[in-house]
């Protein structure tokens, strides 16, 4: 099992470098799903299913599927791949890369230093999961629906076809 | 009768109302009777209560109004009381005043301010009469900043002229610096004895204050530094020869009579906190003494008719303060009452002779007035033997003598004083009667532009008169023995110790005598039989010079220029850039700055925003690590 | 049979996918790739929130996933909305040419 979990690793961070540096898109996209199949397989190597499956099905599964239908339907085409070569220099990762390094580097320092062995967790199952958002953490439950609610009716409005220079009242 | 008391400040202060509210509506002949009308009913009054008084053998009479004020552990009430000095006072304020009220009602009957030049003189007199009838300090300070303003509003009366509006700033200005010192002496009364009710409070100072104790001689000292600065002594006096400018009715009451006696009446009133400072009433004495000397001199060289008079009274005031600071109380009002009639009556026969002679003040371009004018050089020359103290026949020479003889015998005095006072004598009547015959002998130069009327020679008449007989009240030892004025005054003023009379007291008459003619014959060799010698000694280079140095008021006002009025102004002139405000505008200007390079992060771009929350992320784990 | 690996690792791996998502976002500047990238930093954070929770035993670090999860897939489909109405507006998909808020 942990060398399930350090071969996932290496996989998600491969593939995760692969998704920022392609130039196309759909490339890119798939490279994503990879990586997140990948921390599903993570998860379920840390004894925590549900999740796992829940990061297949959603993430890897509504989320990316979404994205890839959006760039789908701009219908970029090649002259996209290419702008986005252009756009790609090397010379543009220098300052964020040592930033980001010095962020990584300030984490793993903050997190390498404490000498707990992880303990024999058991698995944590769904059952337990469902009592858990029942219970305390039921409030949360709601507060997610609204947001999906808002995020539901905010995606309609935004992605209406809207005619310009057409006045239609404001907001409609 | 004694009810009537409070009418007597009252009338005029109603007078003031009607015409500064009507007036302008009213009819010359009704201003004219308002005006003096009220002075004349408080004239009349006083004279009812000053019988009154003298038939209860001088009983002191209070009289309260209301109560002004109560406030913490302080109250003041409006109330007025009556004693042998405040009726000299008014005696002299109501009666001059009303002469010069009929006077002015000619004086001024062209001037397109009447009704407004008697509402002034009207609230002046109300003013000065609270002040001399005040119960206790805050209502003798109220009237004394009455008069103050009056002073102000009646010096710059013709007020069209800038210079006019200039001399009564530099009067307000300067008589401020001294009513400042005189409300930090009343706050410092208030402080250490509870009260300021004038009789309580000389009680209580005269219980717990010993002899020269510091708060005595505070509390003295800060009183003198209102009084000079009222009364135009060193070195507060450079206020009163620019107060000419204005009408002569108004030098009259005012710059020679009453305000300018304010400061006499006030160190007369609170006499038992100076004898309590002896230091102080030394003081007293010495500024006296050396004012009359500085006004004596620049009195000589003045050309100005008026401004001969003004300075004049400074040395005339400097005597009284000499009274007062040897502990000749009766004689510093004697000679204060003597001085009103001849002043008041100097200032109004000038003021006729400058009508007549086009409004022209330069004496040396007069002459010969003597013929064309016969009551006014009579009367002129009565009020100027009274000034230079011819002896015997005038008032002037009681007062005065009274003086010299307290300044010789009194423990404080001494040789020094009385040899002050002799000399001042001498040039008085040398400058008195080089006026005199300037103005009215030798060839006329000017021809005459009116002749007065009967309004203004009924005045001068009468005040010729007061001059000559006033002095007859206070008749010493060796010339008849009659001290009616200071038996007056005993129940006020502590009995001046004297040393035995007799040969002294008549050698020393004998010289001011002498002295007193030498100074007209002086003036007379001078003036009228080798005036081109004196012309000739006059330009003299040295001469040239000390002529100028004391016609320019032996440079005080230079002095003070320096000192004082540069610096000021060259602070103004840094402050009116605010350079304070520049402290604020420079945070202001930091602000806009900062908010310039600060808008430079605002680029729009999403990249360059993600990449200030990186930086910021990296800097505060970098905080932690490092506080770790 | 669950994997003993020690929490600081799944910490570590969380910090580098989310280092790396982030430079993702500085370094592209096609607005979609800038919301991939902020997808990946989304998928680290719930990393390290599984694995504090299952050093512990607890729902909790699950829960807290779920609610990420929730908030990303509202987050994007509102934000996929948007980029399409900037590609209508501005017929472009480059992040700097949307700086009219500059200054």
């Amino acid at each position: 099992m942990n060398f399930l979990f350090y071969l996932s690793a290496f996989i998600a961070v491969i593939s995760t470098v692969l998704v920022i540096t392609r130039t196309n898109a759909v490339h890119a996209l798939l490279y994503l799903i990879v990586s997140l199949l990948a921390v599903a397989l993570i998860f379920f190597a840390l004894g925590a299913p549900f999740v796992a499956a829940l990061e297949v099905i959603i993430y890897a599964g509504a989320i990316m599927v979404l994205f890839i239908f959006v760039i789908m339907m701009m219908n970029l085409g090649g002259q996209a791949a290419k702008q986005e070569a252009r756009l790609l220099t090397p010379g543009i990762w220098i300052g964020p890369s040592v930033l980001i390094l010095v962020l990584a580097a300030e984490l793993i320092y903050l997190f390498a230093f404490e000498q707990e062995r992880f303990s024999a967790g058991a698995e944590v199952s769904p059952k337990e999961i469902g009592i858990a958002l029942f219970g305390p953490y039921a409030i949360g439950v709601e507060l997610a629906s609204m947001l999906l609610l808002a995020g539901l009716v905010g995606a309609y409005h935004l992605g209406r076809p809207h005619r310009h220079g057409k006045d239609e009242g404001g907001n409609s | 009768m004694h009810n009537y008391l409070f009418l007597i400040p009252a009338l005029p202060f109603a007078g003031f109302l009607i015409l500064a509210l009507a007036g302008r509506r009213l009819s010359k002949t009704t201003v004219a009777l308002v005006g003096a009308g009220s002075v004349g009913l408080s004239a009349l009054l006083t004279m009812i209560m000053a019988i009154e008084f003298i038939g209860s053998q001088g009983e002191t009479f209070t009289q309260t109004l209301w109560t002004w004020m109560k406030v913490g552990g302080f109250s003041a009430s409006i109330s007025f009381t009556l004693d042998a000095l405040s009726l000299v006072m008014l005696f002299v304020i109501t009666f001059v005043g009303f002469l010069i009220h009929i006077y002015s009602t000619e004086f001024m009957q062209n001037d397109e301010g009447y009704s407004r030049f008697f509402a002034y003189m009207n609230l002046f007199v109300g003013s000065m009469l609270t002040l001399v009838l005040a119960d206790n300090l805050l209502l003798l300070y109220l009237g004394w900043e009455g008069v103050g303003l009056c002073s102000y509003l009646l010096i710059g009366f013709w007020y069209k002229d800038p210079a006019n509006g200039a001399a009564a700033r530099k009067a307000f200005i300067v008589t401020r610096i001294g009513d400042t010192s005189m409300a930090i002496g009343l706050f410092l009364l208030y402080a250490n004895l509870g009260t300021l009710h004038i009789q309580e409070l000389m009680h209580r100072a005269s219980a717990e204050w010993q002899i020269g104790s510091p708060l005595a001689l505070a509390a003295a000292a800060l009183l003198l530094g209102g009084a000079v600065g009222k009364s135009a002594q060193l070195p507060l006096q450079t206020w009163l020869p620019d107060a000419m400018a204005g009408p002569t009715p108004v030098s009259a009451l005012i710059h020679a009579a009453t305000m300018v006696t304010a400061g006499v009446y006030l160190i007369a009133r609170t006499h038992v906190l100076f004898t309590l400072a002896p230091i102080v009433q030394t003081a007293v004495a010495v500024i006296g003494a050396a004012t009359l000397l500085l006004a004596g001199f620049s009195a000589l060289t003045q050309k100005d008719i008026k401004r001969v008079l003004a300075y004049s009274t400074i040395s005339q005031i400097g005597y009284m303060f000499l009274a007062l600071g040897v502990g000749a109380w009766s004689a510093a009002m004697f000679h204060f009452m003597t001085h009103a009639f001849f002043k008041a009556l100097l200032f109004l026969g000038a003021g006729v002779v400058i009508l007549a002679q086009h409004e022209e003040h330069d004496m040396f371009k007069m002459g010969g007035l003597r013929k064309r004018l016969p009551i006014v050089f009579w009367t002129f020359l009565l009020g100027s033997a009274s000034l230079s103290a011819l002896p015997l026949v005038t008032a002037g020479f009681y007062s005065k003598d009274l003086i010299l003889w307290q300044a010789w015998s009194s423990p404080t005095g001494g040789l020094w004083l009385w040899l002050a006072g002799l000399l001042g004598a001498f040039i008085t009547s040398l400058y008195t009667f080089r006026m005199v015959f300037v103005t009215f002998f030798g060839k006329e130069k000017i021809a005459l532009s009116m002749k007065p009327g009967r309004r203004m020679v009924l005045p001068l008449i009468v005040l010729a008169l007061l001059s000559i007989v006033g002095g007859f009240v206070e008749l010493p030892e060796t010339l008849g023995n009659l001290p009616l004025f200071s038996s007056f005054m005993s129940g006020v003023f502590p009995a001046s110790s004297e040393h035995a009379a007799g040969t002294m007291e008549q050698l020393l008459q004998i010289v001011a005598s002498l002295v007193a003619v030498s100074g007209i014959g002086f003036a007379y060799i001078l003036y009228i039989r080798k005036p081109a010698f004196t012309e000739k000694f006059a330009a003299a280079r040295p001469v040239e010079a000390l002529r100028r140095f004391w016609l320019s008021g032996w440079g005080f006002d230079s002095l003070y220029d320096a000192l004082f009025v540069k610096p000021f102004i060259s602070i103004a002139r840094i402050i009116k850039h605010d350079p304070i405000d520049s402290g604020y505008d420079g945070i202001v200007t930091m602000n806009t700055a900062l908010h310039r390079v600060l808008s430079k992060t605002q680029t729009g771009s999403i990249r360059w925003y993600a990449a200030g929350i990186a930086i910021g992320v990296v800097v505060f784990l970098g905080i932690v690590i490092i506080l770790s | 049979m669950m994997a003993t690996v020690p929490m600081e690792h799944g910490l570590i791996l969380a910090a580098l996918i989310f280092a790396l998502g982030f430079v993702g976002v500085l370094v592209r500047r096609n607005i979609v790739f800038m919301l991939m990238s902020i997808e990946i930093m989304l998928n680290a954070v719930g990393i390290a929130f599984v694995v504090a929770g299952a050093r512990w035993g607890q729902p909790d670090g699950q829960i807290m996933f779920i609610f990420i999860l929730t908030m990303a897939a509202a987050e994007v489909s509102v934000g996929l909305a948007l980029v399409i109405q900037l590609y209508h507006n501005l017929k472009t998909l480059d992040a700097d040419a949307a700086n009219s808020m500059k200054g």
